[in-house]
């Protein structure tokens, strides 16, 4: 992270929204469909990114506050019918006070014990949705109906169900992140972010309160989150209990360290390549977790810094 | 039946829960205690070696007996190589850094499970238990095989326990654990303590996976349970320590069978969870352990 061309910076970003805007009119109607899904998760991937990659705190139970924003959001417009707009504030609120919970709860712990108790309130979260399968669906999940999915501006309206909407709304979401992540590892915060992890007994000692300042990036991230999670249920119509499963902890991990852990580019570049891996291989072999379980073994292995990590040590040094 | 039967069938059904418990939990303690590797992927271990007793039973043939014996040998040296090799190849080269281990043995637990679904199928097969003699109590009658699991998971416990107390193995093991960097400089091959633990974790797991098999069945999926009870077991007994684990194990296998005999399992495992991770949450050191180094 050097100081050199912030200019730089943001036109790289806003090349890269220039370009996914572009895409949406070149792409076959599959891929269109694909990326739309994909802008959404990235956002997700981001939200983890901001606790992994600058904080270096390894959760392993972000599928929980994805799931907050899935099911507030989810459930607000199928049993409460609620409006589209309000379903999504309500999602990301679900999943900002969740982890304003889980944060203050958890890092009262370090190292493997903040992985495994992040995991297992992940796993109550889990079992709590097919706990109360009555309203949840269980792991059946539930169908948003298509009428509810519909914004209305007073006399317009915007149905997410149609894919151009869709893939613009993803964009916008995607878009609104990017740069808001952007802006805050570019921060003083952000790299008050770094300092602590990079060292976090020496920040303490240089005044800083090591505690409210990953207290809030775990609100942070786990608000980003959310609001992938939110989007999801709305745009794609679906709430089902495997998107809270160990698994979706998992992914947003293997995105961000194939994409470049703290590199807010890597978390879009590791979802898509990751889509792209598994979109290839899937013509050959439907053992799409082996080839992620081989994926993860091989990125610790020989890459760990990802490819925007590596891309910023050997070439580019004012990747932000 | 009455209160009373019903309690003593549920005891009876959360020790056997208990003895396999100990025996996996007891494998994840281990590596993490002399290691400091939380091993993501012990629950795989565990599915391997019920997977692997169906295979070979099923292979024999003849008498229950007879591949039931077979598979309580095979089957953990075979699921001890390939936690050898796994170690050898990835673990190694990793250094043992925490963080890196993990999202290691998260791949591992996905390419597991993964060849396992595509080479062993996604049915729950059984295999036959040794013997089926029931022995009558009272008021029901109850599997002497169920009795015999709690019996061999007892005497494995005991064996580990004077292994790791009395013998060279163990003092080398012992003092692996209590600082590597000195137990190097005595000549301890900290490297291949390393790998033996790392086997014989994984090995402890697919035993107690064999032991389990004939009263429920073998599944791929079958070590996620085994996975999370065991993170539970030994963080409330103290990471490390032989006796709290199985303190816990027996703690958490009876209170398991209790609450899922009169409410929900899966309540019981919600509050199960929830109570472990307020244990770590407010006492990391568990409610049985000393502060670990």
């Amino acid at each position: 992270m050097s100081e050199a061309s912030p200019a730089k910076a943001y036109a790289l970003h806003l090349g890269v929204i220039a370009l996914l805007f572009v895409l949406s009119f070149v792409l076959p109607d599959y891929y269109h469909g694909l990326l739309a899904r994909i802008m959404v998760l990235a956002v997700f991937a981001m939200g983890y990114n901001m606790l992994f990659g600058y904080v270096g705190l390894l959760s392993l139970g972000h599928a929980m506050f994805f799931g907050a924003g899935l099911y507030g959001a989810g459930l607000a417009v199928i049993q409460l019918g609620w409006s589209v707009p309000l379903a999504f504030l309500g999602g990301i609120a679900c999943g900002a006070v969740l982890a304003l919970v889980i944060g203050l709860l958890a890092l009262r712990t370090t190292g493997v014990a903040f992985m495994i108790v992040t995991m297992m309130f992940a796993q109550v979260f889990y079992l709590l949705i097919l706990y109360f399968a009555t309203w949840t669906g269980g792991d059946q999940g539930q169908v948003v109906p298509q009428p509810a999915r519909v914004l209305n501006f007073g006399t317009t309206s915007l149905d997410l169900t149609n894919p151009t909407v869709r893939y613009m709304s993803a964009l916008a979401l995607f878009s609104l992140v990017l740069l808001v992540t952007l802006a805050i590892v570019r921060s003083r915060y952000g790299r008050v972010l770094v300092a602590i992890r990079e060292n976090e007994e020496r920040t303490k000692m240089l005044g800083y309160d090591t505690f409210s300042n990953k207290l809030i990036a775990v609100v942070v991230s786990g608000t980003i989150c959310a609001a992938s999670g939110a989007a999801y249920a709305l745009l794609f119509g679906y709430v089902g209990s495997s998107f809270a499963s160990v698994q979706y902890s998992i992914l947003p991990l293997l995105w961000v360290l194939l994409g470049g852990a703290a590199t807010t580019l890597g978390p879009l570049i590791g979802t898509v390549f990751m889509y792209y891996v598994i979109d290839v291989t899937s013509g050959y072999t439907s053992a799409y977790l082996l080839i992620v379980g081989v994926a993860l073994i091989l990125l610790v292995l020989f890459f760990p810094k990802g490819i925007l990590g590596t891309a910023r040590q050997r070439w580019l040094g004012w990747l932000p | 039946m009455h209160f009373g039967p019903h309690l003593l069938l549920a005891a009876l059904e959360g020790l056997v829960t208990s003895a396999v418990l100990a025996l996996t939990a007891l494998g994840l303690s281990l590596v993490f205690g002399v290691m400091r590797v939380v091993n993501v992927a012990h629950g795989e271990f565990f599915m391997l070696g019920a997977v692997l007793a169906w295979a070979i039973t099923a292979a024999i043939g003849g008498h229950p007996a007879l591949g039931f014996l077979a598979a309580l040998v095979i089957a953990p040296l075979i699921v001890g190589a390939i936690a050898l090799v796994a170690e050898r190849l990835v673990l190694r080269r990793l250094n043992y850094n925490p963080e890196a281990t993990i999202v290691a043995t998260i791949g591992m637990l996905y390419i597991i499970q993964q060849l396992a679904l595509s080479f062993y199928g996604p049915e729950a097969r059984p295999v036959e238990p040794p013997f089926s003699y029931r022995i009558l109590l009272p008021w029901f009658g109850y599997s002497g095989y169920k009795l015999s699991i709690i019996a061999a998971s007892a005497l494995l416990l005991i064996a580990t326990w004077l292994v790791l107390t009395r013998t060279r193995i163990g003092l080398i093991m012992r003092a692996t654990q209590y600082d590597s960097e000195t137990a190097q400089a005595f000549g301890i091959p900290v490297g291949r303590v390393y790998g033996g633990v790392f086997a014989l974790g994984a090995m402890l797991a697919a035993i107690a996976a064999v032991l389990i098999v004939p009263i429920s069945q073998a599944h791929y999926l079958m070590g996620q349970d085994p996975l999370l009870l065991s993170f539970i077991v030994v963080i409330i007994g103290g990471l490390g320590s032989l006796r709290g684990t199985v303190v816990a194990a027996v703690l958490i296998g009876l209170s398991d069978g209790i609450i899922s005999m009169f409410f929900s399992p899966t309540l019981a495992k919600i509050i199960a969870t929830l109570l472990v991770a307020m244990v770590l949450v407010f006492r990391p050191q568990g409610l049985f352990g000393t502060t670990s180094r």
